[in-house]
């Protein structure tokens, strides 16, 4: 059957099954949008093409199924760049397909001509210019396999205008071949019982878990490994939700804002299970000390980041969950009590300095209001959360239970996605509650997309930690650039009558007991809202490893501060560094 | 270190910007860099020369078989092959010392291939080290100009997979998975 470039889009998109899709028209990619009319998917007009890539990247996220987004060539293309960036280093399965000048034009700086494809090579697993028709329908399902498989990444397609209006007999391509010669490699017996003689041998073992355990569905696998070898768990930022934080065996997050107790068992360990993880410089912190007295044993899905970043006794390539699998039956059961004893007399003294057990008085705390939130929602929300200080509290304060409910911008740390891609995420899971946490600079990086959600009439609950600041660079200025707040304190919007002014219901809240009440209201009600939390301006996330430094050298929450004026006390001197 | 790969790679364009973008943006040091049709239509092969005193072979092989493009990667570093490399330099030479220059270039079975008043152009080929001894002997007279291809190189046996199995498939003992 004869078809365009337009159609084969849409074909190639129902046939993966995507049920809707994130973008912004434009004259390149007209002809794609003419054809939209006619397929059963659904179109979500953004305000700024970033929000279409964080919306397409929320959804994959909150789904784990591929997400799609749209843009046309030149200023189009290129506002999808940040975008781009964040899924790629996050590994999540987007496919981006932008209109492009017409075949012939190309390369002559044609009206909205940039070379989407160069500029996007190294953020993409993969990209792809498409000149002729006939390369239409192999590329676009490549683009969806290269996304998904191993380990998964963000696709761009580029069409051309005369492509996406030339005609076809459209045929369906086999299996692409990529793919299929990307097999993994099968594992060895010999790695296996070497991986098992390890795990018998080690006496304060750690397991490091990841976004892989997210993306190969390992939650499972996990604990039932966790369990039978009475391992503790300690998670990225990426992997929380992948293990129960209630879990007698999840010792919550590690690495820079990780809790003390957390690294320190790390830096103690005889051996380090990494499973699903590429030990960032954000976990890892000074490589050169890093967890020196430990064997360790990387379960990886991409080969390249074995040994990258750590040198490891044993890597096991593979989908972690078929490794773990592989892997239980021929470990042995053991429970290792005087090491959690150890870990559980650091958690202790982590306890007696957590601020939430700290009086507010007439201050609100960032922590409190994420606290509140987790309390309220009853740990039951997917939560998207922005990135800075509040991002940081969402992860120790919000304790998440299963997979796929924090959605945040882990390797970028770009500012701005809470919004969009909670958008997405709605999408993606309609009946789950979601909530986006963001900072007052973050959410205004990217706040058009109120009129996306009002448009759509979803259901989002929006949280606004406002601290008057670009709080996260504050506390660095605070700690190592002698407060000097160069660019930090930041006027914003009156969050309310924002709000007002998209028809979106909101209410200001700046004492601690009406946190509670507040969220509890706006639950009660159908539809969106958004909470303008008004916090302590100058509050810090602790424990912070500083960029570089050891992973057991934090500089840890005084024990004693006085619950009012909080900030007064926590001059430089006063910050304890643990040994 | 220096490690030789070859890579075979689907012959399209913008493969070789695919290649070096990702050497560029992971700090990978090549020190040379050939492309060339294979014996298969639609494959180029590319021959690295890396640098690994900062990074092991083995990642960069990896991040190579990343790349969709790039169908197959192999470090051939410590197998037996054979390596050549051409080069052309333009070298002074007044002409009562051809001959001279000629007895010597003998040596190394180059030739002259071009000459003019008061310069040759010399062709030499063989492995990298061979072509550097060359250059060094004719420095004293005055290179002009030169131009070297970088190395190729091919294991050497009848098989053209002779030694070049992956680790994974020389395993005897691999353990099914369900999938
Ligand atoms: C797009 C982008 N620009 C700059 C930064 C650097 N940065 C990291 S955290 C941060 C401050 C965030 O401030 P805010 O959104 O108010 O959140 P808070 O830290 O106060 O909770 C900045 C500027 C970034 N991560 N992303």
């Amino acid at each position: 059957m004869k078809k365009t470039g337009a159609q084969i889009v849409w074909e190639c998109l129902v046939r993966e099954g995507v049920d809707t899709v994130f973008g912004y028209p434009g004259g390149a990619i007209l002809p794609i949008y003419d054809a939209l009319i006619d397929y059963p998917v659904h179109h979500v007009l953004v305000r700024h093409e970033q929000g279409a890539a964080h919306a397409a990247d929320g959804y994959a996220r909150a789904s784990g199924r591929v997400g799609v987004a749209l843009g046309t060539s030149g200023p189009g293309a290129t506002n999808l760049v940040t975008g781009i960036a964040t899924a790629m280093l996050d590994s999540i399965p987007v496919v981006f397909i932008t209109g492009q000048v017409p075949s012939k034009v190309l390369g002559t700086d044609a009206f909205q001509e940039a070379d989407i494809v160069g500029i996007t090579m190294p953020i993409t697993k993969h990209n792809v210019l498409v000149t002729r028709i006939e390369d239409l329908a192999p590329a676009l399902v490549e683009a969806f396999q290269i996304a998904r498989s191993g380990r998964p990444g963000p696709v761009l397609v580029d069409v051309c205008k005369d492509v996406q209006q030339a005609t076809i007999d459209l045929r369906w391509p086999e299996a692409v071949d990529s793919t299929r010669r990307r097999a993994l490699p099968q594992l060895k017996r010999s790695d296996l019982k070497k991986a098992a003689e390890l795990i018998a041998g080690a006496e304060r073992p750690v397991i490091l878990a990841g976004h892989g355990v997210i993306e190969s569905g390992a939650t499972a696998a996990l604990a039932a490994f966790a369990e039978k070898t009475g391992t503790p768990v300690a998670l990225t930022l990426l992997g929380l939700g992948g293990f129960p934080r209630s879990h007698p065996l999840c010792l919550g997050m590690m690495g820079m804002h990780g809790e003390a107790y957390v690294n320190t068992a790390i830096q103690e360990a005889d051996l380090l299970l990494a499973f699903g993880m590429r030990f960032d410089d954000r976990v890892t912190g000074n490589l050169k000390n890093y967890a020196s007295g430990a064997k360790k044993i990387h379960v990886e899905i991409d080969v390249s980041e074995i040994g990258k970043n750590v040198p490891v006794d044993l890597g096991l390539v593979g989908d972690l969950k078929q490794v773990l699998e592989a892997l239980l039956p021929s470990i042995e059961e053991k429970a290792h009590e005087p090491w959690m004893a150890r870990i559980e007399e650091g958690r202790h003294d982590t306890r007696s300095r957590d601020i939430v057990h700290r009086e507010s008085g007439d201050a609100l705390y960032a922590a409190h209001v994420i606290n509140d939130i987790w309390r309220t929602t009853k740990g039951g929300a997917v939560v998207v959360s922005d990135v800075g200080q509040h991002q940081m509290f969402e992860a120790q304060y919000y304790p998440h239970e299963a997979p796929r409910t924090l959605l945040t911008s882990g390797g970028l740390g770009t500012m701005g996605f809470a919004l969009p891609a909670a958008i997405g995420a709605k999408f993606a899971r309609p009946d789950a509650e979601v909530w986006v946490v963001a900072g007052d600079g973050g959410f205004q990086m990217t706040q058009c997309e109120l009129a996306t959600l009002m448009q759509e009439k979803l259901d989002i609950k929006i949280a606004i930690i406002d601290n008057g600041f670009l709080g996260m660079v504050r506390q660095w200025q605070e700690f190592f650039y002698d407060k000097r707040y160069a660019a930090t304190p930041l006027l914003s919007p009156d969050f309310v009558k924002l709000a007002g002014a998209y028809g979106l219901p909101a209410h200001r809240v700046d004492a601690r007991a009406d946190v509670i009440p507040t969220v509890e209201r706006v639950r009660s009600e159908a539809g969106p809202a958004l909470i303008h939390f008004v916090v302590q301006a100058e509050e810090a996330v602790y424990p912070m490893v500083p960029a570089g430094a050891d992973l057991h050298a934090m500089i840890r929450r005084p024990h004693e501060s006085p619950p009012e004026k909080a900030h007064a006390s926590r001059a430089k001197g006063e910050a304890e560094v643990a040994a | 270190m220096k490690h030789t790969l070859i890579a075979s790679v689907q012959d399209q364009p913008g493969v070789l910007v695919r290649v070096m973008g990702m050497f560029r943006r992971r700090a990978f040091n090549v020190e040379s860099l050939t492309v060339g049709h294979s014996e298969t239509p639609g494959v180029s092969r590319m021959t690295f020369v890396v640098d690994t005193s900062r990074i092991s072979s083995r990642i960069v092989e990896a991040n190579l078989r990343k790349l969709v493009p790039v169908f197959d990667v192999h470090d051939v570093t410590h197998l037996p092959t054979v390596s050549r490399e051409l080069a052309l330099i333009r070298v002074r030479c007044a002409e009562g010392e051809r001959s001279q220059v000629n007895d010597l270039i003998s040596i190394f079975r180059a030739r002259i291939v071009d000459v003019a008043t008061d310069t040759v152009i010399v062709e030499i080929t063989g492995d990298p080290e061979k072509v550097d001894g060359l250059v060094e002997l004719l420095r004293p007279r005055g290179i002009v100009e030169m131009v070297r291809t970088g190395k190729v190189a091919m294991t050497r046996g009848a098989s053209a997979r002779r030694g070049l199995a992956h680790e994974h498939d020389a395993d005897a003992d691999p353990l099914e998975l369900a999938s």
